[in-house]
């Protein structure tokens, strides 16, 4: 087969222009403070709280968005309702719609004079400018990665385990605990970490409805920003390089998981 | 490695623009949309009379400090029109594009117009906020925007020090406590002073927003002028937004002179006449004496009088670590 | 015994369970999809359909608008050219580090946006490692096009490959090897062999990226200086009206990245539905 050398050569340059070199200077940055420095500063309280909260809120999000995905997907795969073609295209828009748009689109919607924070206003609930804003804005972007990862394996899906379950005298309800979702809990545990894998670096949704407040609604992209423009590089890279961490964990796990479930089929 | 970098960089740059008439790029704070959108147009065809010359003039806008920190990261501005001088100050000492002295060049340490901090408040005033103390009452939410990142916070922040130092019994200690109890108030706290406007504005949060006059004239006026009302307390701070011509970068583009006579042309009657209809307060006495019933007179303490210039107030309020950084514990 | 209740089959729901669930998807994707997209129409023609015309066909729209496509124009191909070499080497060929390799092309999709940006700032940046030489030399990177699209093709990197190399490796190499054997060069074997295979693939790639492309924000607004007309891009213009006071421009520029989505949606459903076998296999990673 030709065109190894030339296809390979190509894509490690490509990527090392783009991709590794771009890193590389910024995983340089931050040892100018040494390592004790670089501890502190990613140790501030301030550092720490919008780690817990891009963290925090991205477990949350991903975690209703396996919940609420693997229902849409069984609603998808299972059932025939009107408009089911339509739902099942409107699920990849947060993949299509600009962070940005979504952003004021989702800060209008929940702000307590919009069609969804008016009346949740009224019940004393504050989702703009709260917490709760990052959690919506993150459960926004997140929603496809679960669908879309879950969807094929269910299609897939043989239905002759239920049956079997079925005529064996199983419930429907343990039927779902005992066969399906064994059988998918793999591949939603994928969806789901993509989710958060992207909810944690996300910036333009969440910046327009988070409030930002520092301790409590800053999320960590806001806080390098903040850093860049106090004339703190190496601080906004040390913060840089822990995110980079996590998501080259992340990536690795879901590649181990991802080797792990072809495996299993 | 790096001489390759270099060149190929080369090939995807577009490089320099060179058309055959003058551009220039003013870097300014957040809230100059408006009032530089009107002083370019009436520059321009100033030159144009002058000079037979077309002058462009490009803006970006953001937050002061936001602003400072690009051109320092090479944001090509011949002229950087920011919210305070610290922010220039940066530029000359981190970037070295402009002399340390840049505040001597023009009158009245470059600052063409100023402005101060007043309160907006929504239509009726109900919760009766008619000066500093009232802020901290309980249940009232005050919005400003974050002191680390926005010039306009800075200063409220500071009027609000100097009202609590300056007042009868006062002192550093008891400042310290009132803007902690200030910023215990605050709900959102926005990147730029256009963020904070908007949360209020249009956003619905909030008691008061403590704002430019010029940005609080503007709401008002957007709002069409029945939804809040400016509220001026009995003190407050001299703000003033300083001016200054980026010497590397005009040197390197040739277009020093042109640089040069746009921010004269902020001194001039006709652009003093501009300032004050966007409302920030000119320094010309009889353009002032014209529009003083926008502008109510009202005690203002000057930076150097309260807190010993720009560059020791930066340093003890607004570093890592700083007074804000102590006082300012949310969630705790 | 109610007949009207009991499943139909053992692996059918419960019809009140279908209701349920039904009606949870539903109320679930009405929330968080459609209410937000249903509010950025809404706000654009707040004020009547000619406020949001207008604010469209002012010349810094224009001028956001025409840079978005340059820079799509440009980030969009090279990423497409970029997927199809990745997917070749890595799902026709085996060789060490193959693994590595696909877990470095996945990175920019876990990267923050900001991150993206912030590393040509720290290179290209007047206090970056390269940026006094490049200001000596009179190249501009950052806070101009070049530095624009360097962004963009970074956050956009893996769209191509990612939906490529799961099809290509499914599909093995006996095609491309019969091809050869029969004395096929290694260019009109990709061209007449692979492209065909993998056309409808690498088409929802694109789109994909080329939707991501001109959607950027977050990376995009760390390295473009905000100067009007020159480097704002569309999703940056949304933001310079939203922050002018001018909520029905605003949101006028973002119906138009909204329809933009929503033609990307509609195409790719088409896609899908025209060509659901060989898509379906896309998926399966």
């Amino acid at each position: 087969m030709p065109g190894f050398g030339f296809s390979l050569g190509f894509t490690l340059f490509y990527l090392s222009a783009i991709v590794l070199v771009p890193l590389a200077a910024l995983i340089i940055r931050p040892w100018e403070l040494g390592w004790s420095g670089f501890w502190a500063e990613i140790t501030q309280p301030r550092v720490l709280a919008a780690l817990k909260l891009s963290f925090g809120a991205s477990a949350i999000a991903a975690a209703v968005n396996s919940i609420f995905g693997l229902v849409v997907v069984w609603v998808l795969v299972r059932y025939r309702f009107p408009g089911k073609r339509i739902v099942d295209a409107l699920v990849d828009l947060p993949f299509a719609l600009p962070t940005a748009v979504a952003g004021i689109a989702l800060s209008a919607l929940y702000a307590p004079n919009g069609w969804l924070g008016a009346p949740l206003e009224q019940a004393g609930v504050k989702v703009a400018y709260t917490p709760y804003g990052v959690m919506v804005a993150l459960i926004f972007i997140g929603l496809p990665f679960v669908v879309r990862t879950l969807q094929p394996v269910l299609s897939d899906l043989s239905r002759d385990a239920e049956e079997a379950a079925a005529t064996l005298g199983a419930t429907r309800m343990q039927t779902f605990r005992r066969v399906i979702l064994p059988s998918l809990a793999p591949t939603l545990l994928t969806g789901t970490a993509m989710a958060f894998a992207r909810a944690v670096g996300e910036y333009g949704s969440v910046i327009f409805i988070a409030g930002n407040l520092p301790m409590v609604s800053e999320i960590t992209p806001l806080l390098i920003i903040i850093k860049l423009q106090e004339y703190d590089y190496a601080g906004a890279a040390a913060i840089g390089v822990v995110m980079l961490g996590v998501s080259f964990f992340f990536l690795f796990a879901l590649n181990g998981l991802q080797a792990w479930i072809g495996s299993r089929r | 490695m790096r001489k390759t970098l270099i060149l190929a960089a080369a090939l995807l740059s577009t490089g320099a623009a060179n058309a055959g008439n003058v551009t220039l790029l003013n870097v300014s704070y957040d809230p100059t949309r408006e009032l530089y959108k009107d002083i370019n147009g009436a520059f321009a065809s100033d030159w144009k009379q002058k000079t037979g010359d077309t002058v462009t003039i490009n803006m970006s806008h953001g937050g002061s400090g936001a602003q400072a920190r690009a051109v320092i990261d090479g944001l090509d501005a011949d002229v950087a029109t920011l919210a305070l001088a610290y922010d220039i100050d940066s530029i000359a000492s981190k970037a070295k594009l402009l002399a340390p002295d840049w505040q001597k060049r023009l009158p009245q340490g470059s600052t063409p117009y100023t402005s101060t901090i007043v309160f907006l408040v929504r239509k009726g005033n109900p919760w009766k906020i008619k000066d500093w103390p009232d802020l901290i009452k309980p249940g009232v939410h005050v919005v400003t925007p974050n002191p680390k990142t926005s010039g306009g916070a800075r200063w409220s922040y500071l009027a609000a020090w100097a009202y609590a130092e300056k007042a009868p019994g006062g002192n550093a200690a008891k400042a310290k406590a009132f803007v902690a109890e200030l910023y215990k108030h605050v709900p959102v706290l926005d990147t730029g002073a256009r963020g904070a406007t908007t949360t209020f504005a249009q956003r619905g949060i909030g008691d008061v927003l403590l704002s430019w006059e010029n940005e609080a004239h503007l709401a008002l006026k957007e709002a069409g002028g029945d939804k809040f009302q400016i509220v001026y307390p009995s003190n407050s701070i001299l703000a003033e937004p300083p001016v200054a011509v980026v010497d590397k970068n005009v040197d390197r583009h040739g277009t020093r002179k042109v640089a040069e006579a746009y921010l004269q042309f902020l001194y001039t009657k006709p652009a003093q006449e501009i300032e004050a209809k966007d409302f920030y307060r000119p320094r010309d006495a009889s353009v002032l004496a014209a529009h003083s019933a926008d502008f109510p007179k009202i005690a203002l303490y000057t930076i150097d009088d309260v807190f010993g210039g720009w560059t020791k107030a930066q340093q003890v309020h607004f570093s890592d670590g700083g007074m804000f950084d102590q006082i300012y514990k949310p969630g705790q | 015994m109610k007949p009207l209740i009991r499943p139909r089959s053992a692996t059918d729901d419960h019809p009140l369970t279908k209701i349920v669930l039904s009606a949870v998807a539903v109320v679930f994707i009405a929330l968080f999809l459609v209410m937000p997209l249903a509010t950025v129409f809404s706000e654009a023609l707040a004020k009547g359909w000619e406020a949001a015309r207008d604010a469209l066909i002012a010349p810094d729209a224009l001028d956001a608008i025409r840079l978005t496509l340059i820079v799509a124009a440009i980030a969009v191909p090279l990423n497409m050219v970029f997927g199809l070499a990745a997917s070749w080497c890595v799902a026709k060929f085996d060789f060490k580090g193959k693994n590595l390799l696909v877990t470095l092309i996945d990175i920019p999709f876990s990267v923050s946006p900001v991150v993206s940006g912030l590393v040509y700032v720290l290179i290209f940046g007047l206090q970056g490692w390269l940026g006094q030489d490049l200001r000596d030399h009179g190249i501009k990177i950052i806070f101009a096009l070049p530095g624009i699209v360097l962004a963009t093709m970074f956050v956009t990197f893996p769209f191509v490959a990612r939906e490529l190399i799961p099809l290509m490796t499914d599909q093995g190499r006996d095609e491309e090897e019969a091809a050869v054997s029969l004395g096929a060069s290694g260019w009109s074997t990709f061209r007449r062999v692979t492209l065909p295979n993998v056309k409808w693939a690498l088409l929802y790639g694109v789109l994909l990226c080329n939707a991501r492309a001109m959607g950027e924000f977050g990376a995009v607004s760390v390295v473009s200086g905000h100067i009007r007309g020159l480097t704002d891009t569309m999703p940056l213009h949304v933001e310079v009206l939203y922050n002018d006071y001018q909520y029905v421009g605003a949101f006028a520029v973002a119906s138009l990245l909204a329809m933009l989505a929503l033609v990307t949606l509609g195409l790719k459903s088409l896609l899908e539905w025209r060509f659901a076998g060989e898509i379906a296999a896309t998926h399966k990673h």
